[in-house]
């Protein structure tokens, strides 16, 4: 039996118009990141990434501390922070709020970290409307899915089907002009963030000795969540804190540039706390939800707790030959791509998802793409091992395991290796039925075999 | 309670205890590049071109801005500067709003927004915009249409130089916020939608 | 007597690809360095390794440092099982203090051909002579975990009757990635039709590569694609003459 993340990958492949509308789009940011951290625009970038690359170890390594000096700053500016293990704290958190407050209408900007817990359904299903804004998230929320991708959530989708999605879900006349699609939902959401009494936004970090949360976004839809409504509401992972506002400097030359290719994003906030005296508009309560769900399981191990380093910058996604054919959504969670690929098993136990760090040809693409320098390749081959050892351990997969075992007894014993070496070349290896030649040849042709080996060779030489 | 549950996870995780210090951080990455005053202006009036918005200088934004907004709509921030300018007392624009509702529905309504900016940065094309009594937070960002009035002294290389600057924003507001274009989008297609919620159109004048 | 050199030739260049190692060893023996084949030499373990089974791989590994012990150059025609050796060794061994020492000192004697024959022997001209239209395939790991990249196309200038044309997109893996291309028999598939439909655009009548595996990988799909692009490793392209 396939697994599903086989038959979806399956699916995938076999789609045509999906593999071209991933492929172009992911072609495109592709290249623009490429020159957008080129020697004539960024001559400094490998230094650039070398420091985010300390500055995240430094924080995750101290994690505890940053969390407290972020809560007190927080604090002196009026601000609160609420820890959260999971989601349900979360949601329960926000519906007692929304209670207290007589709420009924939330505008949410576009967080990855509340579709881990999927947020939206937890708050609907206790009778709040909470309305996504960022409009490839507004999109897919109509059209009742999670994003395809990090950064581009409605990439694998074409103005067609957008234009059927709001169609059905919004009785509107069949629109297929992008720019009437965008306006449409412009004015739809306009309405929605005037009316909120809540915005919940995501952070792209979390800055310590400011007790400020920074969004980074280009459509104005996080300004609004954040500014328009009395209440707002930030939810981050708790990775997210860093040490200083003058760490900025460098995220932020990282950040946009990585993602789409921008120099930076159109908007960039840093919000500490609610507004301020004498300030005109901004929020009356200022909230942030420092969320674990998981986190904090990828943290004993030293070297795989750098998977806790990524900004979400999707440019691992854009460069992966495998996110480009298989897509967003035969991932089995909200992450996909190769950080996805770390982050899944780490957070769910590698045995839920045991195909994930085997779905790479460890090509290094997502490594050397990373700008804060997570070692993507490096975790594959260590969660493979993860994977292997619980394998094991529960006695399962015992035939790969018995292989492996002859492999490295042959490569072990010369003479032995010679032999079956020749036996193989007489008795005609494509003879061989077997599952993985099959699986060889399902896709492409056997190379001629030689007569003799190499040592063969050499000794008659 | 999840705070300190969590917080103990955190800590055992990484084998510290309870109010550890710790290490010194790596110091912080900040390089002011040596760029004259005009060379900054050119680069920051290229930059917001290449971004599709307006840019230039001039040493009378009021005409500009009274020719610009004829028969429109125009709300203006109460920045001092905008008044020295004589911006804020152009006919047709409102200005003096210090109630939040009011401001926001007169924002709503306008065409044009003007505002000042705190600072400018030229290596991006990017607006720097702290709230405060004299900028609030809606003008540069409910109408379609966002002109700043930036001084010339204002205008810094880059990032390097604001964090230089203001190494804690918090200090000054609880607000800052990076203007870099219009407001856009590519959420479908990858096609470039440009005033999706913010402003779709964006002018920065550069003035003495 | 010229300086000794040991070819290690890969368990896929002795099984599959031998004419590979003779013309690595033609190529070196040309430029005066002796060359011995240490006849206990049998894998790098990288199979295992990136199947996550350590504990085999260690063995594996542990053999290798055993046949080479005392090899004061070992030149491979392999970027992958040179950055196993060069780089995942290290890991296989960190909890090991005595072999990971042995591991170092391994380290700087292994050497990928191109780089060997550009770093240390400190040639660009082998005197080869290959009259045919030719690109370059970068593997991965080459490319990658050992940053080469201009080795080979420098030794490629200097071939007689050579012409070099570029893919692109240049840097795109093969979709070989060991057991990756048979677990993942249909992507690995997808992918290498994207690197042939590349190769094609170029017109060359001869792919070049650093490793074998990807020249498998891509050979198979070149041949089920009914074309007659051939493959070669750059060895046989420097042994013609």
């Amino acid at each position: 039996m396939p697994s599903e993340f086989h038959q979806k990958a399956h699916e995938t492949l076999a789609n045509a118009n999906l593999q071209l509308a991933i492929f172009t789009a992911t072609g495109r940011l592709k290249d623009k990141r490429v020159e957008a951290v080129g020697p004539g625009e960024l001559p400094d970038y490998q230094e650039l990434r070398t420091q985010a690359n300390a500055i995240k170890q430094h924080a995750i390594d101290n994690l505890d501390h940053y969390l407290e000096l972020f809560e007190r700053n927080v604090a002196a500016r009026g601000g609160h922070v609420v820890y959260c293990k999971d989601g349900t704290e979360v949601s329960d958190f926000i519906l007692a709020l929304a209670r207290e407050r007589g709420a009924h209408l939330i505008v949410k900007s576009k967080s990855m970290t509340t579709e881990e817990v999927d947020l939206n359904e937890r708050l609907e299903h206790h009778g709040l409307e909470s309305v996504e804004t960022d409009l490839g998230e507004y999109i897919l929320q109509l059209a009742h899915q999670r994003p395809y991708h990090i950064v581009a959530p409605a990439l694998h989708m074409t103005r067609y089907d957008v234009a059927e999605v709001f169609t059905r879900r919004l009785n509107v006349p069949n629109e297929i002009v992008i720019e009437k699609q965008t306006a449409l939902a412009r004015s739809i959401l306009r309405q929605k963030f005037l009316a909120a009494e809540i915005g919940i936004s995501g952070a792209n970090f979390l800055v310590a000795d400011s007790g400020a949360v920074v969004i980074v976004e280009n459509e104005g839809n996080a300004r609004l969540t954040t500014s328009a409504p009395k209440i707002h509401i930030t939810i981050a992972g708790i990775e997210k804190v860093i040490p200083r506002a003058q760490d900025l400097a460098t995220f932020l030359k990282l950040l946009a540039r990585s993602a789409t290719g921008q120099l930076l994003s159109v908007y960039t906030s840093f919000l500490s706390g609610p507004r301020r005296p004498g300030e005109i508009d901004g929020p009356d309560e200022f909230y942030v939800l420092l969320l674990d769900n998981g986190r904090t399981r990828l943290l004993p191990d030293k070297n795989k707790r750098q998977s806790l380093f990524c900004i979400r910058c999707g440019a691992c996604l854009n460069t992966c030959p495998v996110y480009r054919r298989i897509g967003g959504h035969t991932f089995p969670w909200v992450y996909s791509g190769p950080i996805g690929a770390i982050l899944t098993p780490q957070f769910m136990g590698v045995q839920q998802e045991p195909d994930l760090p085997f779905a790479s040809s460890l090509c290094g693409a997502c490594g050397e793409v990373c700008p804060v320098k997570i070692d993507i390749p490096k975790i594959l081959l260590e969660l493979r091992s993860d994977v292997k050892k619980a394998e094991t351990r529960d006695k399962q997969n015992r035939l790969e395991k018995l292989s492996f075992r002859v492999f490295a007894w042959l490569m072990t014993h010369p003479r032995l290796y010679e032999m079956a070496g020749k036996m193989l070349r007489s008795v005609g290896v494509p003879s061989i039925q077997a599952g993985p030649l099959r699986a060889w040849t399902s896709q492409r042709d056997l190379p001629p075999l030689p007569g003799r080996s190499f040592r063969e060779m050499w000794r008659r030489r | 309670m999840s705070r300190d549950y969590i917080l103990h996870r955190v800590r055992t995780s990484l084998g510290r205890s309870p109010s550890e210090p710790i290490p010194d951080p790596p110091p912080a990455r900040i390089l002011i590049p040596e760029v004259t005053l005009d060379a900054r202006v050119a680069s920051l009036i290229a930059r917001v071109e290449a971004l599709a918005g307006v840019a230039l200088e001039t040493s009378d934004p009021r005409a500009y801005i009274a020719s610009a907004i004829a028969g429109k709509t125009v709300i203006a921030s109460n920045s001092p500067y905008l008044a020295a300018c004589g911006i804020s007392s152009l006919p047709g624009v409102e200005s003096g709003i210090t109630d939040r509702e009011q401001l926001r529905n007169a924002c709503a309504t306008a065409d044009i927004g003007i505002t000042s900016a705190d600072y400018a940065l030229a290596d991006t094309g990017t607006l720097v915009m702290l709230s405060s009594w004299a900028e609030a937070r809606m003008i540069s960002l409910l109408p379609p249409e966002h002109i700043a009035v930036v001084p010339r002294d204002r205008i810094l290389t880059g990032l390097d130089e604001l964090f230089s600057i203001l190494p804690n924003p918090a200090e000054q507001s609880s607000s800052m916020v990076l203007i870099t274009g219009p407001s856009r989008t590519a959420d479908i297609e990858q096609i470039l939608v440009r005033g999706v919620h913010g402003p779709g159109k964006i002018t920065v004048l550069v003035a003495p | 007597m010229g300086q000794r050199v040991s070819l290690f030739v890969t368990c896929i260049v002795d099984q599959l690809f031998p004419t590979v190692g003779l013309a690595m060893a033609d190529v070196l023996e040309r430029l005066g360095f002796e060359v011995d084949f240490p006849e206990s030499q049998t894998c790098c373990g990288q199979p295992a390794f990136n199947s996550g089974y350590r504990a085999e791989a260690r063995m594996v590994a542990r053999h290798f440092l055993d046949t080479f012990e005392s090899s004061p150059f070992i030149v491979i025609p392999s970027g992958s099982c040179t950055a196993m050796i060069a780089h995942h060794f290290a890991d296989l061994f960190h909890k090991d203090p005595e072999t990971l020492a042995r591991v170092h000192s391994l380290e700087k004697r292994v050497f990928e051909f191109s780089t060997f024959l550009t770093q240390v022997a400190g040639v660009e001209d082998v005197g080869a002579r290959f009259d045919d239209i030719v690109t370059f395939h970068d593997g991965c790991h080459a490319l990658r975990e050992l940053g080469v990249k201009d080795a080979p196309r420098r030794l490629l200038a200097r071939v007689r009757g050579l012409e070099l044309r570029e893919l692109s997109p240049a840097e795109e893996c093969c979709g070989f990635g060991g057991t990756f291309a048979v677990k993942f028999s249909e992507l690995s598939g997808a992918m290498v039709r994207t690197k042939v439909e590349a190769i094609l655009r170029t017109g060359a009548r001869t792919v070049v590569s650093l490793d074998p595996s990807c020249l498998m990988q891509i050979q198979g799909a070149l041949s089920r694609a009914g074309s007659n692009v051939r493959t070669m490793h750059l060895a046989e392209v420097l042994a013609s003459r």
